[in-house]
C-alpha cells in the first residue's frame, strides 16, 4: 500500500480568530504554487488542515518542498482508508510496516471526528493495536514512549493513517504580515534576516547597493543568487539594485574617514526608506547585529537609525555569529554568502571607524554633502529591478544542460 | 557493430559532445579569473553543480568534480585515511572492489594502515554481520562497491549504511561507478558520506567524474595548490567536462526507467540463450545489476573467444578493462569461490540503454557457433 495523501497541519494559525480564513486561504495558495511542479498532486481544503492527494508523485520530494513553507506546523504522510474497520486495520498495518524493521514499540492514537462512525476511539485503539501486534514480531505497545505513534483520524471523507510526521517551517503564511524592504548586502547576516522576517508572514522586497567598479559583477551576482535561494521561502521576490558609486565616492571625498561608514549607512537607509515608500513597504529589515563589528555598536545603531521613522526589523540583532551561520546553512544561503567578493560595506573601510559615532557630529559632517536630497532621488530613480521566482531559475545556459 | 562492452566505457551522447564543444569554444575563460568572462564561466560551473546536485537530491556544495572513477575512489579513500589517521588506522573494504579501490587499500597498507578485506559468498555479496563484527574502535572507513564491475553483484549498501549509522565515527564510501543510471541509490537513505561516479560509464566523456562528499566530511586533498572544488581538488576546472557530465547525467536519468526495462529484457534473453549453450556457466547472480552478464566457457580461452566475436563486429570483454591485461584468473570470481577454471575463462557482456533484443539474438547465435567451433578445436 502506497502513501496516497499528505496531511498539512497549521501552527499558530489555529489561534488567530477572525483572520483565520484569510490566513488559511493564503497558505493554501502558497502550497498550491509550491507543489505546482508535481502536476498530478491535488491540493484540497479540509477543516483545520490542508490535504494533498499525492497521485503517484514523489512524496519525499513533496515533503521537502513543503518544509519550506511558512505557516505549516507539521507534515504527515498518510494512507487513506474507507471508513470501515477492516480497511482501517489493514491500512494501519501497512503504514506501520513502512517505517522499516526498526520500531520495537508503538502506540495507536485514534481520533474520531466523524461521530457517525460506529467504533469509538478507545475501541479503535484496541482493534488497530491488536491487528498490528498479531501481524508483526518483536513489537510491543508502549503508550508513554513509543518509537512510533500510529495516528488514526476518522474524518467525514475517510480515515487517514499516518506514522511519519515531519516538522514544518513554522511561522505564519507569507502575505499576512504586510511588506518590508530588506537591505541585502551579500554577507551571511542579511539573507538570514530576510528569511526570519518572512517567517513572520511578511512579504519581502530587497535592496542591494552596487558600486562598480569598486564592487564587481560577482558581488551583484551573489546578491541575485541569494534572492533566488530566498524564493524557496518567499515565492516571487523583487530585488532593487541601487547604483551607489557616486554617493560612495562623494562620502570618501567629503566626510572624515572615521565617520564615512556611519554616513554611508545613513545614506543607504535614506535611500531604502524612499524605496520602501514607493513600494508600499511599511518597514525596513536588515541583518544588523549588536557588537559584532565596530560599526554595529549600539552607538552606531543609534546614530544611523536617526534618519528614518520606519520601523526597522532586525531579526538577528541578538544572535551569536554561530547561530546566524547555523540558520544560513540550513536555509542554503551560507555557501553563496561566503563567496569572497567585496560589497559596498567592505570597500572604503576606514582604518579606524568610529565605534561611538554621535548624531550631532554625523549631522554636522553631512552638511558637506550639499545636494544630498538630489543624490538620493537620483539613486532611487535609477534603480534596476530584478524579479525572482522559485520555479523560474535563471535560464542563461539552459541549452547546455 | 554490436557493442556489448558498456561497463568498460560507453559511447558519449551526441548532445553531451555538443555541449562540450560549445563550452570549450565559448566559455573558455578560467572561472577563477576576476574579469567578467571568468564570472560567466563561474556561473556556468555553478549551474552545472546545481544541476548535478538536484539530480542526486543533494546540496551543490556536496559535489566535487573529478577526472573519473579512479580519482574519485583514490580521493575518497586516501583522503579519509590521511585526514583521520590520528583517530585510527583501520579500514574495511571487500575482496571484490574495483582495482582503483583495491590497490589503493594495498598502498595504504604499505603506509601502516590495517585493512580488513571482507570475503563474499557465491553471489559475490558480503555478509552484513561480518561487516558489523569487523568494526573496531580504531576503524575510520568502510568502502564498498555498489555494483560489481565484473559480475554485476549488487552489494547491500543501504543496509550497510544503516548498520554504520550506529558507528558515527566511521566514514562510508561507496563506489557507484557501475551502479549509476542502472541501480538506483538514495545517498541519504544509505547514509553515505562519499560516493564515486564516472562520466564515461553513462555516455559522458572520459576524464569527467563526480565525487559526492557529504557536507561536513573533511578530506585530505590528493591534489594541492588551489582552492578549487571546495579545497579538495586543486587545478583549473575542466568546465567543458563539468557541463558535459551534468548533461550526461540528466539525459541518463531521463532515459533510466525505460532504459533499465530494456536492459532487463535483453539480459533475460541473453541468460536464456546462454543456458542452451553447452559448457557455459553463469557467474552473474540472478538478482544482479540489469546491465552485466558474466559467464565462463568451459575449455575456451576467453581472449580467443573475444577475437572470434570481434571478426563478426561484436565487442565483449573478459573482465574489468582495468585488469584485462593481467594474466591469470579473475580476482572477483576467485573471491566468489567459483574456482580457478571458471575464473580463468570468464566473459563479460555489459549493456547500455541502447542495446536491443535483435542484437542479443545475433550475439547468441554467433556465440553459440564460436563456442562449438572453439571447443572442438581446443578441446
Amino acid at each position: 500500500m502506497q502513501y496516497n495523501h499528505i496531511v498539512i497541519r497549521f501552527g499558530e494559525l489555529s489561534l488567530k480568530g477572525k483572520n483565520r480564513r484569510h490566513f488559511e486561504s493564503q497558505l493554501r495558495e502558497t502550497v498550491r504554487k509550491k507543489l505546482s511542479p508535481f502536476t498530478n498532486a491535488v491540493v484540497l481544503k479540509s477543516y483545520d488542515r490542508i490535504l494533498v492527494e499525492i497521485n503517484g508523485e514523489d512524496h519525499e520530494k513533496m515533503v521537502a518542498k513543503l518544509q519550506e513553507v511558512f505557516g505549516i506546523h507539521a507534515i504527515s504522510l498518510a494512507i487513506r482508508a474507507e471508513n470501515e474497520l477492516e480497511s482501517i486495520k489493514e491500512a494501519a498495518l501497512a503504514t506501520f510496516l513502512k517505517n522499516g524493521q526498526g520500531p520495537k514499540t508503538f502506540k495507536v492514537s485514534a481520533r474520531r471526528s466523524n461521530k457517525h462512525f460506529p467504533v469509538g476511539s478507545m475501541e479503535l485503539n484496541r482493534e488497530v493495536g491488536g491487528h498490528i501486534l498479531k501481524n508483526t514480531e518483536n513489537v510491543s505497545v508502549d503508550v508513554h514512549h513509543p518509537d512510533i505513534d500510529v495516528k488514526v483520524e476518522v474524518k467525514d471523507n475517510g480515515t487517514f493513517i499516518s506514522c511519519e510526521t515531519y516538522p514544518g517551517a513554522g511561522g505564519l503564511p507569507i502575505g499576512v504580515g504586510g511588506k518590508a524592504l530588506l537591505m541585502l548586502s551579500g554577507g551571511i547576516d542579511s539573507p538570514v534576516a530576510g528569511y526570519l522576517t518572512m517567517k513572520r508572514g511578511v512579504r519581502l522586497e530587497a535592496v542591494h547597493f552596487h558600486s562598480p567598479p569598486f564592487t564587481s559583477e560577482r558581488a551583484r551576482q551573489k546578491a541575485e543568487d541569494l534572492m533566488q535561494e530566498l524564493t524557496r521561502y518567499g515565492g516571487k521576490l523583487k530585488l532593487h539594485i541601487v547604483h551607489f558609486t557616486k554617493i560612495q565616492q562623494l562620502i570618501k571625498e567629503k566626510i572624515p574617514a572615521s565617520y564615512s561608514m556611519t554616513i554611508m549607512r545613513r545614506m543607504m537607509l535614506r535611500i531604502a526608506e524612499r524605496i520602501a515608500e514607493e513600494r508600499n513597504a511599511m518597514a525596513i529589515a536588515n541583518g544588523e547585529n549588536l557588537g559584532q563589528v565596530a560599526s554595529q555598536t549600539m552607538y552606531s545603531m543609534h546614530t544611523i537609525n536617526e534618519v528614518t521613522n520606519l520601523p526597522i526589523i532586525r531579526p538577528v540583532v541578538t544572535m551569536d555569529k554561530l547561530e546566524i551561520i547555523d540558520i544560513s546553512q540550513k536555509i542554503g544561503t551560507y555557501d553563496i554568502s561566503i563567496r569572497p567578493y567585496e560589497d559596498c560595506c567592505t570597500i572604503f573601510v576606514p582604518a579606524a571607524p568610529k565605534t561611538k559615532p554621535k548624531r550631532e557630529k554625523a549631522n554636522r559632517f553631512e552638511q558637506a554633502l550639499e545636494n544630498m536630497d538630489e543624490l538620493i532621488q537620483e539613486a532611487v530613480d535609477t534603480i534596476e529591478t530584478v524579479t525572482f521566482e522559485e520555479q523560474k531559475e535563471r535560464t542563461e545556459f539552459e541549452d547546455l544542460f | 557493430m554490436i557493442y556489448f562492452d558498456n561497463s568498460a566505457t560507453t559511447k558519449p551522447y551526441k548532445e553531451v559532445l555538443d555541449a562540450f564543444v560549445t563550452v570549450s569554444q565559448t566559455y573558455f575563460a578560467n572561472p577563477s579569473s576576476i574579469h567578467s568572462k571568468g564570472g560567466e564561466t563561474e556561473r556556468l560551473m555553478l549551474q552545472a553543480r546545481k544541476t548535478v546536485a538536484g539530480l542526486l537530491s543533494v546540496k551543490p556544495n556536496e559535489i566535487i568534480f573529478t577526472s573519473g572513477g579512479t580519482e574519485g575512489n583514490n580521493t575518497a579513500i586516501k583522503g579519509i585515511a590521511l585526514k583521520h589517521q590520528e583517530r585510527g588506522k583501520h579500514l574495511i573494504t571487500s575482496e571484490v572492489e574495483h582495482a582503483s579501490s583495491y590497490e589503493t587499500f594495498h598502498y595504504l597498507e604499505s603506509l601502516g594502515f590495517e585493512v580488513t578485506y571482507l570475503p563474499v559468498n557465491g553471489k559475490g555479496e558480503i555478509s552484513l554481520e561480518q561487516l558489523e563484527n569487523s568494526i573496531r574502535e580504531d576503524t575510520i572507513l568502510v568502502s564498498l562497491i555498489h555494483v560489481n564491475n565484473e559480475v554485476g553483484t549488487i552489494q547491500p549498501v543501504v543496509d550497510a549504511g544503516k548498520i554504520l549509522k550506529k558507528f558515527p565515527k566511521v566514514f562510508f564510501h561507496v563506489d557507484h561507478v557501475q551502479g549509476i543510471g542502472k541501480v538506483p541509490l538514495n545517498l541519504k537513505e544509505a547514509a553515505i558520506d562519499l560516493c564515486t561516479m564516472s562520466g564515461h560509464k553513462f555516455h559522458g566523456l572520459k576524464g569527467t567524474g563526480i565525487l559526492y562528499k557529504r557536507e561536513g566530511v573533511s578530506l585530505s586533498p590528493l591534489l594541492t595548490g588551489g582552492e578549487q572544488e571546495i579545497n579538495v581538488r586543486a587545478g583549473t576546472e575542466n568546465v567543458a567536462g563539468i557541463v558535459s557530465i551534468a548533461k550526461a547525467l540528466r539525459m541518463s536519468f531521463d532515459k533510466m526507467d525505460a532504459g533499465v526495462e530494456t536492459m532487463n529484457r535483453v539480459k533475460e534473453q541473453i541468460l536464456e540463450g546462454l543456458s542452451d549453450i553447452q559448457g557455459i556457466s553463469i557467474n552473474t547472480p540472478a538478482d544482479g545489476s540489469p546491465h552485466i552478464i558474466n559467464f565462463s566457457v568451459d575449455g575456451v580461452k576467453p581472449e580467443v573467444l573475444i577475437h572470434t566475436l570481434d571478426q563478426k563486429n561484436i565487442y565483449v570483454s573478459t573482465r574489468s578493462a582495468c585488469s584485462s591485461k593481467q594474466a591469470g584468473p579473475s580476482r572477483i570470481l576467485m573471491a566468489m569461490g567459483l574456482g580457478q577454471k571458471r575464473a580463468n575463462t570468464a566473459i563479460r557482456i555489459s549493456l547500455s540503454y541502447e542495446n536491443t533484443l535483435e542484437e542479443a539474438e545475433i550475439v547468441l547465435k554467433e556465440l553459440k557457433n564460436a563456442v562449438v567451433q572453439l571447443q572442438t578445436v581446443m578441446g
